[in-house]
């Protein structure tokens, strides 16, 4: 599934007065991904019920190793995105 | 953000919209997302990331409190791996 199936739902789905065309359910489906995107990258968190929490985190450094070469590194302090299904999500997967 | 402010910040930068649009739109695409993963699909987002689904094979664990043995059936759980652009805006915020 890629974008273009979501905007293709989102179009085939809203009904009545909620009717779009499919310029505007292309530009919502955009407007979905910009918006958690500018969110998450302000660190901000993302929790969307019935389907999972995004979550910033902040790693601090760490002495890695080179598995080829066995050479020690650090791995520098960063951030990272991390993905927390829902159990309802958890749950449909399994029934 | 929750699901709400989602909806509300898109009402917001597309004028012109009803709420309830905005929110039914955005309802569909979580839906549809749910939907793929219940069918073991792919999902394919170009610049935010991609969502699979991983099967686990059925394994005895731990319980760490108590030290006892449970077994842990098989299952899927959804995974979701970070875009790159997405990886390296949050990196530098």
């Amino acid at each position: 599934m890629t974008k273009a199936d979501l905007v293709e739902a989102v179009y085939a789905q809203l009904e009545g007065a909620s009717r779009v065309s499919k310029r505007e359910s292309a530009d919502l489906v955009e407007l979905v991904f910009d918006t958690l995107k500018d969110n998450l990258a302000a660190g901000d968190k993302v929790k969307i019920s019935g389907f999972g929490n995004f979550v910033v985190r902040q790693k601090k450094p760490r002495v890695g190793r080179n598995p080829q070469t066995g050479k020690e590194i650090t791995i520098s302090e960063r951030k990272v995105l991390s993905f927390k299904a829902s159990q309802v999500l958890k749950s449909s997967l399994n029934a | 953000m929750t699901k709400s402010q989602l909806i509300d910040a898109i009402v917001q930068k597309k004028a012109g919209l009803p709420r309830k649009t905005v929110e039914q739109a955005v309802n569909a695409v979580f839906d549809e997302m749910v939907g793929a993963m219940k069918r073991g699909e792919r999902i394919e987002i170009r610049g935010f990331g991609n969502f699979t689904v991983r099967k686990y094979k059925p394994y005895t664990g731990r319980n760490p409190k108590t030290g006892q043995s449970v077994s842990v059936e098989a299952k899927q759980m959804p995974f979701f791996k970070v875009g790159k652009d997405l990886r390296e805006r949050i990196n530098k915020s």
